[in-house]
């Protein structure tokens, strides 16, 4: 007797919603039995997260604070995967977005009015992130050079240049020796609506809401979602699969470039360290969770920001480690992989018959 | 010491932990398992190491605390991956975010009251380097003396990880699992229990590069002292293309743009130091670029080509 | 249990007392069947050492399915097997291994990135922890030499030709003290000089008094090299014979032979201009070599013209050309006289040109998405299915529910994923697609391969009212009824060229046989 994993003959509706319930019920075990062990009252610390996440008008707006930058990049990663096209540099392309912008407000302050300089900071970024996004799509179609380890790697550039560029040339000569660039003009700051938490709240709903459009009502989506599925079945319908690749990853470094672009005008307010905290990583997590559907982003980037704010609440509260709330992202993930299996497989015990095998 | 022998001492340290876990990590890859973990893996192999020689005050016993945490966090990736075919760069990453808020969480945990739940400053026992008297003034061979017993640990790792590679048996089939599963599981080779042995054997070497930080380089326990480490290990394993031969290099190459740039920081300014730190990952671009290129006209290097896809035997 | 064996059993006991030295292998009443299909039924074989036997037959007559089995892949439903007059059961390759047995697949296991010595020993248990290459080396070198295969041990294998490569596989098994070779279609990669070679190397292994078992297609190869032949059809064993005593004609007769089924009802045969024209058509497979060597014929509407041959005689390069998924290096093509060599899918899609692809499950259809998004994969881009940019999903749910209906699709829905399908579904899903966007010419890539007798019937049917309503059809078929019940002309394709067109109405089937397996006149 054996246990054999065999393939399912429909979709299972209820694994669908079973198992993302079961993985996130195994891992509030986990963290409590965590918890417990390190002497902390696991119900008294969720109630503590979820208060110092949502409780509060100050928190709430931490929460988007932390959501918006996910929302982007999950929303843009989301694309690229949709097309089986491992973008891993969405922290790079972020990063890129947020020095676009920078750079757009720096040196065009004194020639634009307020609005019209945020718009060109936006549109820095969106373009920053699609051109470096572009790169390793390029190479990808063009060389068939594998796009996992190249975005990452054009990350630390990123990284590493906009760190010489606040360091360096751009760093504010008034600055007390503290590393970033100057402040910029209050014109030029995206606005806020709660808190800290800015207008690219709603941009970013509205970004989600066009995305679920354009891939489940257009035919442009509907080309992508074939080269997803089957690059040849693309090919075999007359779909120019090279072109279409590089244009909806250019859209995801983009949409990534975009949510830099937030950070910098509209938390910030000046190029600094602080840019790159690992939202373009946390994103993929954000977009697999979604299962790649732009219309559940927003709800888990929220999950997920509520996750870390409530961490960093639970510090001050009940005097646990803020890394709280990062243990528990990741301790949420490894029952949602382990069960992602079991949407397209069941578990069956096999008695080997004497002589033949089954089927 | 003269400058050049002094530069290479700290290159050399510096590329200890570095090499030992992208030695781990191409062991992995061999197989075809893309493990994005290993910065998770570090810290958490750092954390162990540490937090266990303070308590113990016993170094053996600190490294193989390390080295089982590595195996189990490998073990768990290849669980995910290999038995539950979830997708790796997920896996991967998810090790990464859980092993460096866990780190992060004991080490605030495990600190005495006083010192405000943090594990920094606290002095444990750790590696020193031992070199014989009459080398310190020999130059350049003082600086591969001058080292700690994880450095020589590596000057034997290197050659043996070679060998075992690329001529002995077991090396023979491991190659051939991260090639070509296919054909490795007709030739009666057991892909699936090569994937998951070469990568919790590769989880704790990269646990071992880890606890090199705490116990002898930094020494000590911070959040974040591995400084990104992980994904550098990553890009030096494309850089060796996969043969631990040639993963001294960049390590040294990595390790030591580290040392130097400490000295460019010390005399005020950093500007180039951020242009030589992207050398490094620059080069590892082209490095992939050219072996896809080289690959398609020759298939002479290059990742095995099974890297990152699962595998599954049809039942006939 | 068969019908026939009370009879086999009879006959053999008989036979066996008049024999007098043990086959080395014996297969006996061998049945395997897969779903749908009986791929052996009630088998018997032997062979004796130092004796080479062909196995003979068109696709799907059994005959990889039982030598699937003798090495170890596959197990058998009923039967037993043989072994120097033992029973044994050989459950993997590695038993079949310890038995003395080994095959050389059609698609070699070899790693292409490593060198001969390292593909050798891949897998070998009792090689040392550290092999002495150097034995290995000797080793292999005097196997070569003995058994005329050179090789050079130190290249890697995908520096190697075919030819170079099927050595390598023949010298592992060699290696592994292998007593009997299986070969699949041995010939089918190699050029005429290398098959000349594997000939002589064949013959060394029978004087060392080593079996060969080879399956094979090809006349040629088994008058060359085989000193018996047992010919299959579909799982049966329809005759049996030493090679000197027939003939290429007369196994021609008995690989094909059958009752001559009546065409389907259909129109009166009256075409009309051409629609495909292909004219010395030239083109590479994917290993760089011809795979299309001077193709010319000229199909018109109102007809059904098949193409006949055992797959991989440039069936898919043909067709991927006529779709314009391959390019050709010589030649032109046009459709409904207008210029289209070369061009792009696309605009061969837009001359009103359908395809079913060989390759249903990654090609044809797209398993993770919807049935209604399969349906909807050709007509998409306009009306009635979108309003310039944007999908109108009502409309696409409408089109799939018609097409459905018409083609008698079994789906729970047309949401359902089509990868949920049965086989016979997902192929009409794709005929579905492709017959309703068709407007000139079809090519229908083995369109009825795998599926169960309804759903073949139906395939067949709408090919022949495609037919009916003035399109051509370019039907590539292994299965020679279905050429003969459905096409008005019949071309037989081997090696990358048409041998002869002949018409349905007078078809003699030995000449096809004959063609088929590459004969091009009557060999007496």
């Amino acid at each position: 007797m054996r246990l054999v994993f065999e393939k399912r003959k429909a979709t299972s509706i209820s694994a669908l919603i079973l198992v993302p319930l079961i993985s996130f019920a195994v891992s509030l075990c986990l963290t409590a039995l965590l918890l417990t062990i390190f002497g902390a009252d696991p119900i008294k610390t969720y109630s503590a997260m979820a208060i110092g996440a949502f409780g509060s008008l100050h928190g709430f707006a931490e929460t988007l604070v932390k959501a918006i930058p996910l929302m982007m990049t999950g929303l843009g990663v989301a694309i690229a995967f949709q097309l089986k096209f491992w973008n891993i540099g969405a922290e790079g392309q972020l990063t890129l977005g947020g020095v676009a912008a920078a750079g757009v407000t720096l040196f065009l302050e004194q020639y634009l009015p307020g609005p019209l300089l945020l718009v060109g900071a936006l549109l820095g970024g969106l373009l920053a992130g699609a051109l470096w996004a572009g790169i390793p799509a390029l190479l990808k179609t063009s060389l068939n050079v594998d796009e996992t380890l190249v975005t990452l790697m054009m990350n630390y550039i990123a990284i590493l240049f906009s760190e010489y560029l606040y360091y360096g040339p751009w760093r504010d000569p008034k600055g007390y020796g503290f590393p970033g660039s100057r402040m910029f003009a209050s014109n030029a700051w995206l606005p806020r609506i709660v808190g800290r938490a800015h207008i690219g709240i709603l941009i970013a709903l509205f970004v989600a809401l066009i995305l679920w459009f354009i891939l489940k009502r257009t035919r442009w989506g509907f080309e992508l979602q074939i080269i997803g599925a089957s690059q040849h079945a693309a090919r075999y319908q007359g779909i120019a699969v090279e072109r279409n690749i590089v244009l909806a990853i250019a859209l995801s470094g983009a949409l990534c470039g975009l949510a830099g672009a937030f950070e910098v005008t509209g938390i910030s307010h000046r190029l600094q360290q602080g840019l790159s905290i690992g939202y373009g990583y946390t994103a993929i997590i954000v977009a697999w969770m979604s299962q790649l559907n732009p219309l559940a982003i927003p709800f888990v980037a929220l999950a997920l920001a509520a996750l870390s704010v409530g961490g960093d609440q639970v510090q001050m509260v009940m005097g646990l480690p803020a890394a709280m709330g990062t243990v528990m992202q990741g301790l949420i993930l490894f029952p949602m992989l382990a069960g992602s299996l079991f949407t397209e497989y069941r578990l069956l015990a096999v008695i080997d018959k004497k002589g033949s095998l089954p089927g | 010491m003269d400058f050049v022998t002094s530069i290479l001492t700290i290159t050399i340290r510096a590329g200890t932990s570095l090499t030992i876990a992208t030695i781990g990590e191409i062991l992995t890859e061999r197989t075809g398992i893309l493990n994005l973990g290993v910065e998770g893996i570090m810290l958490m192999g750092a954390l162990t190491a540490f937090a266990t020689v303070f308590y113990s005050h016993s170094i053996m016993l600190g490294i193989l605390a390390a080295m089982a945490i590595g195996g189990i966090l490998a073990l768990l990736h290849a669980f995910l991956t290999t038995t539950m075919r979830a997708n790796q760069v997920v896996s991967g990453l998810s090790i990464t975010l859980f092993g460096t808020g866990f780190s992060s969480f004991l080490g605030q945990r495990l600190g005495p009251e006083s010192n405000n739940f943090r594990l920094v400053g606290l002095r444990a026992e750790r590696i020193l380097p031992f070199a014989p008297k009459w080398a310190n003034d020999i130059p350049i061979l003082s600086a591969f003396l001058n080292q700690d017993m994880m450095t020589y640990l590596v000057y034997l790792l290197i050659p043996l990880a070679w060998f075992f590679l690329y001529k002995t048996r077991p090396g023979l089939w491991l190659r051939s699992v991260g090639e070509d599963p296919y054909t490795a599981d007709a030739m009666g080779i057991d892909v699936t229990k090569t994937r998951y042995l070469y990568t919790i054997i590769g989880g704790m070497l990269i646990a071992l590069g880890g606890a090199h930080l705490s116990l002898s380089y930094t020494p000590g326990w911070s959040e974040n002292i591995t400084g990104g480490r992980g994904w550098i290990v990553i890009a030096l394993v494309i850089f060796s293309m996969w043969n631990p031969a040639r993963a001294v290099w960049g390590s040294l190459l990595f390790g030591g743009i580290n040392a130097v740039q400490f000295r460019l920081q010390a005399s005020g300014t950093s500007i180039p130091a951020n242009f030589l730190n992207m050398l490094p990952y620059i080069g590892t671009i082209l490095v992939l670029v050219a072996i896809t290129w080289w690959e398609a006209l020759s298939k002479k290097v290059g990742a095995p080509a099974a890297l990152g896809s699962s595998y599954m035997r049809e039942e006939k | 249990m068969c019908a026939q064996c009370n009879t086999c059993r009879l006959f053999l006991s008989i036979r066996s007392m008049n024999e007098s030295n043990i086959p080395k292998v014996e297969m006996r009443r061998i049945s395997k069947s897969f779903p749908g299909v009986i791929a052996n039924d009630c088998i018997d074989l032997r062979l004796h050492k130092g004796e080479v036997l062909a196995l003979l037959g068109e696709n799907g007559a059994g005959k990889s399915t039982l030598m699937n089995i003798l090495c170890g892949l596959y197990r058998p439903d009923q039967g037993e097997i043989y072994i120097d007059g033992q029973q044994v059961e050989i459950h993997s390759p590695r038993d079949a291994q310890k038995y003395g047995i080994g095959m050389v697949h059609q698609s070699f296991k070899l790693v292409d990135s490593m060198n001969v010595l390292e593909n050798i020993i891949l897998g070998l248990r009792n090689e040392p922890f550290v092999p002495d290459m150097k034995r290995v080396r000797k080793q292999l070198m005097e196997l070569a030499s003995q058994y005329h295969l050179g090789v050079d041990p130190d290249a890697c294998i995908w520096q190697l030709s075919v030819g170079e490569q099927q050595r390598v596989e023949i010298l592992k098994l060699l290696y592994r003290n292998a007593e009997v070779l299986i070969l699949d279609e041995p010939t089918a990669v190699l050029t005429p000089q290398e098959a000349h070679e594997l000939n002589r190397v064949i013959n060394t292994m029978k004087q060392e008094g080593k079996s060969a078992v080879f399956i094979t297609h090809k006349m040629e190869e088994v008058i060359e090299f085989s000193d018996r032949v047992m010919v299959l059809q579909k799982g049966r064993v329809v005759a049996e014979t030493s090679t000197s005593e027939t003939s290429p004609k007369e196994l021609a007769r008995m690989m094909v032979g059958r009752e001559i089924l009546f065409q389907i009802e259909r129109k009166p045969y009256s075409p009309g201009k051409a629609i495909l024209e292909l004219s010395h058509i030239e083109a590479l497979g994917d290993r760089g070599l011809p795979a299309l060597k001077d193709i010319s014929f000229s199909l018109k509407a109102g007809e059904i013209f098949g193409i006949a041959g055992v797959d991989g005689n440039g069936q898919r390069e043909l067709a991927e050309v006529v779709t314009g998924l391959r390019k050709s290096i010589k030649g032109t093509l046009k459709i409904a006289d207008k210029d289209m060599t070369n061009k792009s899918p696309l605009e061969i899609i837009r001359e009103g040109v359908a395809h079913i692809p060989q390759d249903r499950a990654s090609v044809g259809a797209v398993g993770d998405l919807s049935v209604a998004s399969n349906l909807a994969m050709k007509q998409y881009r306009s009306r009635p299915l979108a309003q310039g940019i944007i999908l109108l999903p009502k409309r696409i749910v409408e089109f799939a529910r018609r097409l459905i209906d018409k083609f008698r699709i079994a789906t729970p829905s047309p949401n359902t994923q089509v990868k949920f399908l049965s086989g016979g579904n997902v192929q009409k899903t794709i005929l579905a697609r492709e017959i309703g966007a068709a407007r000139s010419l079809i090519v229908a890539v083995y369109p009825s391969r795998g599926l169960d007798v309804g759903a073949t019937e139906s395939v067949r049917r709408q090919l022949i009212n495609m037919r009916d309503d003035g399109l051509g059809i370019l039907l590539f078929s292994e299965d020679l009824d279905e050429l003969m019940q459905v096409s008005d002309r019949i071309a037989v394709i081997f090696e990358g060229r048409i041998m002869d067109i002949l018409d349905a109405g007078k078809i003699d089937i030995e000449h096809i046989g004959m063609l088929m397996a590459g004969m091009k006149t009557e060999v007496d």
